[in-house]
């Protein structure tokens, strides 16, 4: 058994349904990756699993959610805070909000283990220190009793690695974790979270709109498109042949070493907001190879083993 | 320079520049270096990038060039006129020859003004009188040249995505028919399927127009696909210059950038082990190589020493005392 | 317009709708007191002297018999005259000096800045007294010494707002385009700093009017005869045990006003959205 199972899953705030029909299974020790541009439900989609969606005014309307067994959509908010920050952690894009500015980042880290595993204060300092030097964080200790201000965006992002990590939770959602960061610190950032999972066996979704970042680290991908699956395969596969045109549009839009300069494409127009999704296959008005029916019906999702895919044209888009 | 290379469109010379910074009233300033001693010919037609991570003075330099800033030391010279000998009208009728495109699409446009307002803007602050139609005619033709609808003439920028305000914002800085662009970052605000489509464009528009470009970066990909020549810099200093995008970098920070970006094909995943420890402080800078303290190739000489960029006959410049080969 | 939107949520709500109307009722008073005044301001009659609210004096008279009616609406011209020409004043020159400060820095901007620091150290009222007490006291004196008064907080207002402002990217655009400072302050900076430092103003006018009311309370503003809601209660305290009207509705009107325009200004700054650039200032 899959430790998330995600099943026909459908989130509405107030009339609208921003997201529908999305499904994907993620194992301990793997790597999936939620890939699409901004809007397409990425956040969304990690808000659902976190049980955050109220915040926000959505909830789950269709669809189930199973983590190791637990039917997540019928879990009331006391026992969701159980699992939050305890089984699943969240980590979020922005290192720099996701600090309390006034505390220092040792205290912050060590209070998620006082308050999930019961630690006393010497307890969860050693824990923490501990943790931090497996993020890589050099002079630790000394790091423990600093305040955010004192580090930089790359350090903080470890710092909130590490509260993520603080109380031994199963899965983390990782939303956009590099993307404020420079290149460097991003690919070391990205390679302490793929040894995490290969050490600890942990389950990670990252969520990016970066496709080289997910031929990196991913082992899985599903591809979101304006609140709907596109597509989902493992992740050799999917970079070797993309079924659907939104894959290999994204794909397209990274250059690669040598690629001839005017040969980069982009994905023309922008994703359309939730008032404004388009009949048919949502992705038609901007795909090259559209045809009648795309913009009349929507497509089928066609499973295949891992592979799954709604498009009208899966073959074409090879 | 041999007689054969034609005039570069730019040129800048020993290019320095410092920041003071006050943290309280009674404390003495801290000088920071954010531009070092740079030296950069542009040639014309082509695109110089220049790439870094944040702190190297990338985005500093941009606004060097264009004299948007003062230099503390050194020159820059567009068409062999010397900017800084010019006087304040002068530098002002010359900025309709050199702009900029902004990293920020979202701020980039003053939210009171529609598009058609901000696009007739720089007409009017260069006195160039036109005629209701001829502005009506020029609007729909910058539109038109950056791939938008008329129909948006009279929207507010708060009512377009970003990817159309980039559009804009290039529209604008083209209005005034520029030889010399300064991109600045221009796509590191937007989703991916538009960076690609504003790279696209300004490929577009370089050809069409006969465009120079000053392409400022911290993403290596995309500056060696988009690039003619490459400027590699770090704290302040120029590193190292790559005169094709294919040449091979020498440099181990050019070496670490290329090791820390991926590439979107699993079969190629990347070991990221070799670039430890953090960026240091542009406040206090160490005596040697600025890049010795997370370089796994640093001796001694390294750290007290600062290498000098030093050009190889293919015109590969490379500021290192054990440069890769 | 960009406001009209605004303003038509602020009337929608209940507490925008009433503070409005009766705001407006006050400005009417103020423009028609000589056509809605039931009596002349200045006509005294002593035999009639401290009459309780009558059919005759709805709301009394004072020690002089004077219609009080007629002088609270005469009054509503002298307190939103000096509260509003002070304060436009204040606003003038507070956004002056600090667009001029904000935007070109260096020794100019200190020297404002440390002037500022030092005038805000000081309750209003204090420098409206030293004000007051070099250039003699009067209507005038009033109006001006409520302009310096306010000068810090609209300079400091106006000068944040400008700082914050000429980072904005399309301020460096405009200048890449070759835009004067002049093009750069007039066409953009002042215009987007302008509605955080109207609505300011709008509260400040409340304040100053009862800054003119306490001045004149000291009989340091309006002379008699001019009818001034301050020198009205002053009058009145003479009195306040036989004929508590007197203090009593010039104090209402100060009050209700000053109220109306705080509560107004509230449902500006909440439809506007704009609390947390009034206060980083």
């Amino acid at each position: 058994m899959p430790l998330l199972a995600v099943r026909d899953l459908a989130v509405s705030i107030s009339r609208l349904r921003p997201l529908d029909g999305i499904s994907f299974d993620l194992d301990k020790g793997e790597i999936l990756g939620v890939v699409g541009e901004s809007g397409s439900g990425k956040s969304l989609t990690a808000m659902a699993i976190m049980g955050l969606l109220p915040l926000i005014g959505g909830r789950v309307t269709g669809g189930t959610l199973h983590f190791d067994g637990i039917d997540l959509a019928g879990l009331g908010e006391n026992e969701y805070r159980r699992l939050r920050g305890r089984r699943i952690a969240l980590i979020t894009q922005n290192p720099m909000t996701s600090l309390d500015p006034i505390l220092r980042v040792g205290e912050q880290i060590d209070q998620v283990s006082r308050m999930h595993l019961g630690f006393s204060d010497s307890q969860a300092k050693k824990h923490s220190i501990e943790l931090m030097q497996q993020l890589r964080v050099p002079e630790a200790a000394t790091v423990h009793g600093q305040y955010p201000h004192q580090l930089s965006g790359g350090m903080k992002q470890r710092i909130v690695i590490a509260m993520a990590l603080a109380a031994d939770p199963e899965l983390i959602i990782a939303d956009e974790p590099t993307t404020a960061l420079d290149v460097t610190i991003q690919a070391q950032i990205i390679q302490i979270m793929v040894d995490l999972v290969r050490d600890r066996g942990l389950a990670l979704i990252l969520i990016t709109h970066d496709m080289s970042v997910v031929a990196q680290a991913c082992d899985r991908v599903v591809v979101l498109y304006a609140g709907r699956v596109a597509e989902s395969n493992r992740v050799g596969p999917i970079f070797a042949s993309p079924r659907h045109p939104y894959t290999r549009d994204l794909i397209g839009c990274i250059s690669r070493p040598g690629q001839v300069r005017g040969s980069l494409k982009g994905i023309r127009g922008n994703v359309p907001g939730v008032l404004d999704y388009p009949p048919g296959c949502r992705f038609n008005p901007r795909c090259d190879l559209a045809q009648m029916v795309c913009a009349e019906k929507p497509p089928e999702m066609e499973v295949d083993g891992a592979s799954m895919v709604a498009c009208h044209f899966s073959e074409g888009a090879r | 320079m041999t007689d054969s290379t034609p005039a570069p469109l730019v040129s800048i010379r020993g290019l320095s520049r410092e920041f003071g910074s006050r943290s309280g009233l009674f404390s003495s300033p801290r000088v920071l270096r954010a531009v070092s001693d740079v030296s950069l010919d542009i040639p014309r037609g082509k695109v110089t990038g220049v790439v870094g991570e944040s702190g190297c003075g990338k985005s500093t330099l941009a606004r060097l060039a264009l004299c948007l800033i003062d230099a503390s030391e050194g020159s820059v010279r567009f068409e062999g006129v010397d900017l800084a000998s010019l006087n304040g009208g002068q530098l002002r009728k010359l900025r309709r020859r050199m702009q900029m495109v902004f990293q920020d699409p979202y701020s980039a446009i003053d939210p009171r003004y529609t598009i058609r307002e901000a696009l007739l803007e720089p007409f009017r602050i260069q006195g160039v009188g036109l005629s209701a139609a001829e502005a009506g005619t020029k609007v729909e033709h910058l539109l038109d040249i950056v791939g938008l609808s008329v129909t948006i003439a009279d929207n507010y920028p708060h009512q377009l995505s970003g990817g159309q305000k980039q559009r804009v914002g290039i529209a604008r800085a083209l209005a005034l028919d520029p030889s010399f662009l300064v991109l600045d970052e221009p796509t590191a605000s937007l989703d991916v399927s538009i960076q690609a489509q504003i790279i696209a464009l300004l490929e577009r528009l370089r050809r069409d127009l006969g465009l120079t470009y000053l392409f400022i970066s911290h993403d290596l990909g995309l500056v060696r696909y988009f690039c003619d020549s490459i400027v590699v810099m770090y704290l302040g200093r120029i590193v190292e210059i790559l005169p094709s995008a294919e040449s091979r970098p020498r440099h181990p920070y050019t070496r670490a950038l290329v090791e820390s970006t991926f590439e979107p094909d699993p079969t190629l995943r990347r070991v990221v082990t070799k670039l430890s420890g953090e960026i240091p402080s542009a406040f206090n800078l160490p005596a040697g190589c600025a890049f010795a303290a997370r370089c796994e190739h640093a001796s001694d000489l390294c750290r007290t020493e600062r290498p000098e960029l030093s050009k190889d006959r293919h015109d590969h410049a490379i500021a290192c005392h054990h440069p890769i080969d | 317009m960009r406001h009209a939107g605004t303003l038509v949520k602020v009337l929608r709500t209940t507490q925008g709708g009433v503070s409005a109307a009766f705001l407006i009722a006050v400005i009417l008073c103020a423009v028609l007191a000589s056509w809605i005044a039931p009596y002349a301001y200045d006509i005294q009659n002593l035999s009639a002297a401290n009459q309780e609210p009558s059919w005759i004096h709805w709301l009394g008279t004072d020690e002089f018999g004077r219609d009080l009616l007629s002088r609270i609406i005469y009054g509503a011209r002298t307190s939103l005259t000096v509260g509003v020409v002070s304060i436009g004043i204040s606003v003038l020159v507070g956004t002056s000096l600090g667009a001029a400060a904000g935007y070109f820095g260096g020794t100019f901007d200190r020297a404002v800045t440390a002037v500022v620091d030092l005038t805000w150290s000081f309750p209003e009222i204090l420098i409206a007294l030293i004000f007051i007490a070099i250039i003699g006291p009067g209507l005038h004196s009033t109006a001006i010494a409520i302009s310096i008064a306010y000068l810090a907080q609209f300079t400091r207002l106006t000068r944040s707002q400008i700082m914050a402002l000429k980072t904005e990217t399309y301020v460096e655009a405009t200048i890449n385009l070759g835009a004067t400072h002049g093009h750069v302050l007039f066409r953009h900076l002042i215009p987007n700093a302008l509605t955080p430092i109207l609505v300011a103003a709008m509260l400040a006018t409340g304040d100053a009017i009862i800054l003119e009311a306490t001045l004149g309370f000291f009989g340091l503003g309006a002379q008699p005869p001019t009818p001034s809601w301050g020198a009205m209660m002053s009058s009145g305290t003479a009195t306040i045990f036989i004929a508590p009207w007197i203090i009593i509705f010039p104090g209402l009107a100060i009050a209700l006003t000053v109220i109306a325009i705080n509560l107004f200004g509230d449902e500006v700054i909440e439809a506007l959205d704009i609390r947390a650039r009034l206060r980083d200032s």
